[in-house]
């Protein structure tokens, strides 16, 4: 028998039987979309997590004040258990750590601003000139703060985008001056909008010299510093220099934390992938239910074909010829049906991501390569199985079952 | 023995058992049978006398549990699978009561089946199931599924099938037993003239009338051939074979 007519014939079974063929294509691409589909979601969250941690700012070293409890036992944590201020000299210390690039000293309070008349209230950070660039953040008009050098703060406030359009509306704010808390400040710039990072959005921010903050704050320690290193590379190197540099001006003591970006992603990166194999057990399950599926359509289907089996091997077909047939039948089934099923997981994944745009929703490849394969090998196994079977049998036998 | 060599079928001894749990069916018994070429052949009896069992041996549909069976000279018993495959593909043709048509395929195709699957040409397939379809009168029927014919007519689509491949013998279990008399007669016909183009005709049939038509009958009890008759004298030197 012929390669060609071997296809034709495989191909007319599977077109002359379609309750069977279309129980078998519905059973496997319900299994490989379920698979696509779940996989893209659990996958999707955990790429969304790391973007969102990637907003921050790249290869960055942050110091918080406070030891943190894996510390371990320092004796001077036993004379004196009140942590040191962290202070904006503290900060600026760390300039001279070799790797560092560059610093923000962070401030942050809540307050009300105020401009012709309009109130409301904001969150306020004070920092520096660099921290525009640490957490990668764009202007959309005006400039950012500049560098004091003297350390008494000049009166400028960069506004968050909500923020401008609810004081100033569309008119052009740069120059104008707003009241925030006690003090009156001039706005410089304005921030783009759509700016992201760890859940918080910055068009609700109001940023002014750390100087000024901490007086109005009255003040003197530091929510945090960032710290930007100059590589990715480099950052165990300046983590565990700054952590140095702050314990050396502390008397000794190691009253803060550093903490690195990268360890803060791999953390969630970990528990993300658990979520992303959870979904993917999910995932194999219903490709299992699907495999069961296409095991019975199959196993039912040969049995009701013994007879054409039989009848083939009356008209001279050998037990090869036969094997092929059902073979190549079994392989357009369960490829056509694979292909199907994949192409309905991406087309529900693009579906997800259409409805919910920030959430990328895209299928890992080795679960769609997975699910791809667990229906083929299913669908063949079980289609060649009982029919390898069949063909062995004498002809009169697989003729007169019924 | 010098019989084998002139003969186109010949057995000796054939036992066929079926076991259906604890009963035991013996469906043939020491069958002794030699025919020659282009004999025309009735078999009869009653209903379980074993004439489909010895008509499926003859097919190598089924194997026989003892006894041999030589083919134009050739021991068919011991043949492989795959041997006896070929066999069945180029000697053989076989026609069932039920018709055993493939409902999804054309009659052309149905009838085609035999040349695909002996990997025979599409241009020289396509020659011949045309030129098939004229010799039965199935042109205008070509392209109908098998549910769309009468009776006579997928009988019609069995014989072209079976016969595609010039077989030496052909085997017909009740080929008329689903078809009404007229129907019936047709067909006989149909493979009667056949026969008379030389090819080797053996019959299963209930019908008396049917049966006298064949210049030899043979009549099973039991899994046993117990008469065997030729109307014709010039073909008893053939028919020999014994009543076991
Ligand atoms: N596959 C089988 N399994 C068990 N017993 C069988 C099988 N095939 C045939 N038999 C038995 O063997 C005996 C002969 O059967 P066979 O079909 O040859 O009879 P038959 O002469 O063709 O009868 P009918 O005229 O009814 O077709 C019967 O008793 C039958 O029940
Ligand atoms: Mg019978």
């Amino acid at each position: 028998m012929k390669a060609l007519d071997n296809l034709r014939y495989a191909a007319g079974s599977a077109t002359g039987h379609l309750l069977r063929t279309g129980l078998l294509m519905l059973a496997m691409s319900i299994g490989v979309a379920a698979v696509v589909i779940l996989t893209a979601l659990g996958d999707g969250a955990r790429r969304y997590v790391i973007e969102e941690f990637s907003a921050i700012g790249t290869n960055l070293v942050i110091v918080l004040p406070g030891r943190s409890e894996t510390g371990g036992l320092n004796p001077a944590n036993l004379i004196t258990s009140t942590p040191r201020d962290l202070t904006v000299d503290d900060a600026n210390s760390l300039l001279r750590v070799p790797g560092v690039k560059r610093i923000a000293p962070l401030i942050i309070g809540t307050t009300e601003v105020n401009a012709g008349g309009k109130l409301r209230e904001a969150m306020m950070i004070g920092t520096n000139e660099d921290f525009m660039h640490v957490r990668q953040m764009k202007l959309s008009l005006g400039r950012f703060l500049t560098r004091d050098n003297i350390g008494h703060g000049s009166a400028e406030v960069v506004l968050g985008a909500l923020i401008r359009e609810e004081l100033f509306g569309t008119a052009n704010p740069l120059g104008k001056t707003v009241r925030v808390g006690d003090r009156r400040l001039r706005v410089v710039g304005v921030l783009s909008q759509g700016g992201r990072g760890m859940g918080m959005t910055t068009d609700e921010l109001l940023i002014i010299p750390v100087a000024t903050a901490q007086a109005m704050l009255d003040s003197n320690t530091l929510f945090r510093i960032l710290v930007e290193a100059r590589s990715r590379e480099q950052i165990e190197e300046v983590k565990s220099g700054v952590l140095k540099q702050i314990t050396q001006r502390h008397d000794g003591e190691e009253d803060v934390t550093v903490i690195t970006q990268d360890a803060v992603l791999e953390t969630f990166d970990k528990i993300l992938n658990v979520l992303t194999l959870g979904v993917a057990g999910i995932a194999a399950i219903s490709l299992a239910v699907a495999g069961i599926l296409v095991m019975n359509v199959m196993l039912v289907s040969v049995t009701q074909r013994t007879a054409e089996i039989g009848l083939l091997k009356a008209l001279g077909a050998t037990a090869d010829s036969v094997r092929q047939l059902f073979i190549t039948e079994a392989v357009l089934l369960s490829v056509t049906g694979g292909m199907l099923g994949t192409a309905l997981g991406y087309a529900g994944a693009a579906l997800l991501r259409q409805i919910y745009p920030a959430f990328p929703a895209y299928p890992p490849v080795w679960a769609v390569l997975a699910g791809l394969g667990t229906a083929i090998v299913s669908g063949l196994v079980f289609g060649v199985m009982p029919a390898r079977r069949a063909a062995e049998l004498d002809p009169i036998t697989a003729l007169s079952k019924r | 023995m010098q019989d084998d060599a002139a003969s186109l079928i010949s057995l000796h001894g054939l036992e066929r058992t079926f076991y259906l749990g604890d009963s035991k069916v013996q469906a043939l018994r020491n069958v002794d049978l030699h025919i020659s070429p282009s004999e025309y052949i009735a078999v009869m009896g009653p209903s379980g006398s074993g004439k489909s069992t010895l008509l499926n041996m003859i097919g190598l549909l089924d194997r026989p549990d003892a006894g041999t069976y030589l083919l134009e000279g050739r021991d068919v018993t011991t043949l492989k699978p795959d041997e006896q495959a070929k066999v069945r593909s180029e000697r053989i043709g076989f026609i069932f009561q039920s018709f055993h048509l493939i409902p999804r395929l054309t009659a052309a195709a149905n009838i085609e089946l035999p040349l695909v699957l002996a990997g025979v040409p599409a241009a020289e397939r396509a020659r011949r199931v045309k030129q098939a379809l004229q010799e039965y009168g199935l042109t205008d029927r070509a392209h109908h599924l098998p549910n769309q014919l009468s009776g006579g007519q997928r009988q019609r689509v069995a014989i072209a099938r079976a016969t595609i491949l010039r077989p030496a013998v052909l085997l017909a279990d009740e080929p008329t037993g689903n078809l009404d008399r007229a129907t019936g007669e047709e067909v006989v016909r149909l493979l009667e003239a056949l026969n008379a183009q030389g090819m080797t005709l053996i019959v299963v049939t209930h019908d008396q009338a049917l049966g006298a038509r064949a210049r030899r009958q043979l009549r099973m009890e039991d899994g046993r051939i117990v008469s065997d008759a030729s109307d014709v004298g010039d073909v008893s030197a053939a028919a020999t074979g014994s009543s076991g």
